[in-house]
């Protein structure tokens, strides 16, 4: 008993006391890309090329970025020598629409709250079903770390929970693969309305490194509508608490 | 092993040297390696490109036997005339799941398979034969669970959503009472089609896929990757980069093994440990995003080396950090150790002989737990970890207990091994990223990678095309070979004891799943 109590006071107290405090992301961090549209030479196409899922696009001196499908991989960065494209250490990604997600396209904007019956109802209160459709279990990770005791999503009254029929919302991760589609259907109908469902990382979003393979599936918003997207592969857990304290307009 | 081909991990070798045998001579040749003391590291199809062999339109085999004392490899093909050759799991139980993988992908039967049924319910791979033995049975969910009939006999169905936040997998318990007699793993759910979007695929979709194949295991699936890569484009590795890779591989088994060690307190509800041990793994994770900006090493590992350097104070900051990790690690876990109501839960549940973990082939901390000793990073030892020998952690009793003593073990050497790692990098000059541009890969060869993850040996195998692309991947997850250790666990046990029997284990079922 002396021991637990002598080790708990050498551990200390580690809840970062977010949002007041804002949490120091690594120098290498890949948070939120900015582009510079205006550095890129005539018909470069070098970062394009090299996007795995096709995130970037250009159309005339026009560059956007889709969060929906980038991986935070570093290879635009690395392709281009003109600094038309960098990643900021900024970890605020999420937003309800898939549009708000394209950086460049002037529609880009992170998450609004839920309307008022909804937030009222969910504000202090969350309790969340996760389902694991597919990916590869890092976004399962990062989720998970979110209880914590650095993260503590507890104290918000966001909770995961074990039986949909105990939750208030969905929180999908996974392209959706075809042998996963029957179960996430059934655990959607077996939430009680009204329900609201997070689609978190790459993957939930779009299909991420698995887009267009034909089992993997492409995403959430095929077959459940979705109330806020969490970019990322997989989004770090101070991104999907970012999100999430938004769309309560806790933030 | 005189017929088996002699190859090396991170090696490449041309298909042609490969002896291919008859579909009579392959199994009876497979199982005769084993008994020499092989392990199937890798079993599966291929359906031969017209040009690669004198077939008749048939699959072909191939398997990969590791002889772990040896530090070797084994390999050998098998010529199928027909849809069917003699099961080879009839004299050597660790080809059964593999049997059934390959009946599933290219719809060839092993003859007296005691249990044939699909492991995944994925549609067959181009190439496979056109008649399907699973023909109305590759629909998820719907399989011919095994049952145990009787009075008072009772079925637990699990799944495929949990409790928990974890990925989907179908669990049946054929129980008497509280007695688990049979526990049946039904996989699939995560299948995403990766084998059969692998050959071909766009050369930049590759890595990230290989990233993605088991989050977890980032890094241990992108270096087997990578040597495939090197291996059959003749890119050398610097010994700076070789050290990161292996620094960035010990980083993602102290994560993982830390996190479970944790999870493992709060199965038996002793809490302490399970919060510090998930504070700390996040710690660990950022020690790897110190690297490479990714908690999951994303973007670090890349055919010919790394991505991102270690410079000298980067270098320093990673050892303070680990320093001060391992120290709040080493109360965290002594602790729970120390609690005899800990110990009085992990000893003796779960128990896995060292005879039943050689016969269905178990790898990693599952493996050695059970007494065996191997570890890929000291029987294929090689770079850093040629320089810098790994001690295998072993224990004798099989059962939870030894596995949470073979990883807390396990945690302390890659420590131990990363302060070594960082000693000799700091004598080298940085690793710069290398801008190796691609290049072509040799036709017609084979290559094989190794690497040992944090639940064991990570496999692939690629097969090139006369034209120099990858005609076929396979990928082996340690988690393929563990899953049946974990159903052969559980025999014996009450239910209630599942969930610490499980994260024991902790598999993948992506990594099985592909």
């Amino acid at each position: 008993m002396l021991e637990i109590i002598a080790e708990r006071l050498r551990q200390k107290h580690r809840t970062l006391n977010f949002p007041k405090v804002q949490p120091v992301m690594p120098d290498r961090f890949r948070g939120r890309p900015e582009l510079h549209p205006e550095r890129c030479p005539e018909g470069c196409r070098a970062c394009l090329e090299v996007c795995p899922t096709g995130a970037l696009a250009r159309i005339g001196g026009h560059l956007t970025l889709d969060l929906c499908r980038c991986l935070f991989c570093p290879e635009c960065v690395a392709a281009c020598p003109h600094g038309g494209v960098a990643f900021t250490r900024d970890f605020r990604l999420a937003g309800r629409t898939r549009q708000s997600l394209v950086l460049g396209s002037g529609a880009e904007a992170l998450a609004t709250a839920l309307d008022a019956r909804l937030a009222k109802l969910f504000g202090r209160s969350l309790k969340l079903r996760e389902v694991s459709a597919g990916g590869c279990n890092a976004c399962e990770a990062d989720a998970n770390v979110l209880t914590t005791l650095v993260f503590d999503i507890g104290r918000f009254g966001i909770e995961f929970v074990a039986s949909p029929r105990h939750a208030d919302g969905l929180y999908v991760t996974g392209p959706v693969t075809g042998n996963m589609r029957e179960a996430l259907l059934k655990t959607y109908a077996a939430l009680p309305e009204p329900k609201i469902v997070i689609a978190a990382g790459a993957c939930a979003i779009s299909g991420g490194p698995f887009i267009g393979l034909p089992e993997a599936g492409s995403g959430t918003d095929p077959h459940i509508p979705v109330d806020l997207y969490v970019p990322g592969c997989p989004p770090h857990p101070w991104t999907v608490l970012d999100g999430l304290l938004r769309l309560l307009n806790r933030l | 092993m005189s017929k088996l081909l002699d190859l090396a991990p991170g090696a490449a070798a041309p298909l042609a040297a490969v002896p291919v045998l008859s579909e009579d001579a392959f199994p009876h040749e497979v199982a005769h390696a084993v008994e020499e003391g092989g392990r199937l590291a890798a079993l599966f199809g291929h359906a031969p490109q017209p040009s690669q062999s004198s077939h008749m339109g048939g699959i072909r085999l191939l398997a990969v036997v590791a002889f772990d004392a040896a530090g070797r490899l084994g390999v050998v093909a098998g010529e199928l005339s027909r849809d069917r050759y003699p099961c080879l799991a009839r004299f050597c139980p660790q080809a059964h799941y593999f049997s059934r993988e390959i009946a599933e992908q290219y719809n060839v039967l092993p003859e007296g398979h005691p249990w044939l049924k699909p492991v995944r319910f994925a549609p067959p791979l181009p190439g496979a034969l056109p008649v399907d033995p699973f023909e109305g049975r590759r629909t998820i969910g719907l399989t011919d669970y095994f049952r145990m009939y009787g009075p008072d006999v009772h079925e637990v169905a699990v799944g495929p959503v949990h409790a928990g936040v974890i990925e989907p997998g179908h669990f049946r318990f054929q129980c008497f009472g509280e007695i688990v007699h049979h526990l049946e793993i039904s996989l699939g759910y995560q299948h995403r089609g990766l084998e059969r979007f692998l050959p071909n695929a766009p050369a930049g979709r590759v890595l990230p896929i290989m990233e993605t194949v088991a989050g977890d295991t980032t890094i241990g699936h992108a270096l087997a990757y990578c040597q495939i890569v090197e291996a059959l484009s003749g890119l050398a590795v610097s010994e700076s980069a070789g050290l990161v890779r292996a620094v960035a591989l010990e980083l993602e088994r102290l994560a993982n093994h830390v996190g479970d060690l944790g999870a493992l307190a709060g199965d038996v509800g002793f809490l302490p440990t399970l919060a510090y041990c998930g504070r700390l793994r996040g710690d660990l994770l950022n020690i790897s995003a110190l690297l490479c900006g990714s908690r999951f090493g994303r973007g670090l590992v890349v055919p010919g080396g790394v991505r991102f350097a270690l410079e000298p104070s980067r270098l320093e900051e990673l050892r303070e950090r680990l320093a001060q990790t391992m120290r709040d690690v080493t109360g965290a876990v002594e602790l729970m150790f120390g609690a005899t109501s800990v110990r009085a839960r992990f000893e003796g549940t779960g128990a896995v002989s060292a005879a039943v973990a050689r016969d269905l082939g178990l790898v990693g901390p599952a493996a050695r737990a059970c007494g065996l000793t191997l570890d890929s990073r000291k029987d294929f030892a090689a770079g850093a970890y040629a320089s810098t020998p790994i001690l295998p952690a072993v224990e004798e009793s099989g059962d939870v207990f030894a596995r949470a003593q073979v990883r807390w073990r396990e945690c302390q050497e890659s420590a131990r091994f990363i302060g070594c790692a960082l000693d000799r990098l700091s004598g080298l000059a940085a690793a710069e990223a290398p801008v190796a541009p691609p290049r072509a890969l040799a036709p017609d060869s084979l290559a094989v990678g190794l690497a040992e993850g944090w639940r064991g040996e990570v496999c692939h195998v690629a097969l090139t095309g006369s034209d120099g692309s990858i005609a076929r991947y396979k990928i082996v997850d340690p988690s393929f070979h563990n899953w049946m250790g974990l159903a052969m666990a559980l025999r014996g046990q009450q239910i209630s004891d599942f969930p610490l029997c499980n994260k024991s284990f902790n598999l993948s079922y992506c990594g099985h799943d592909l």
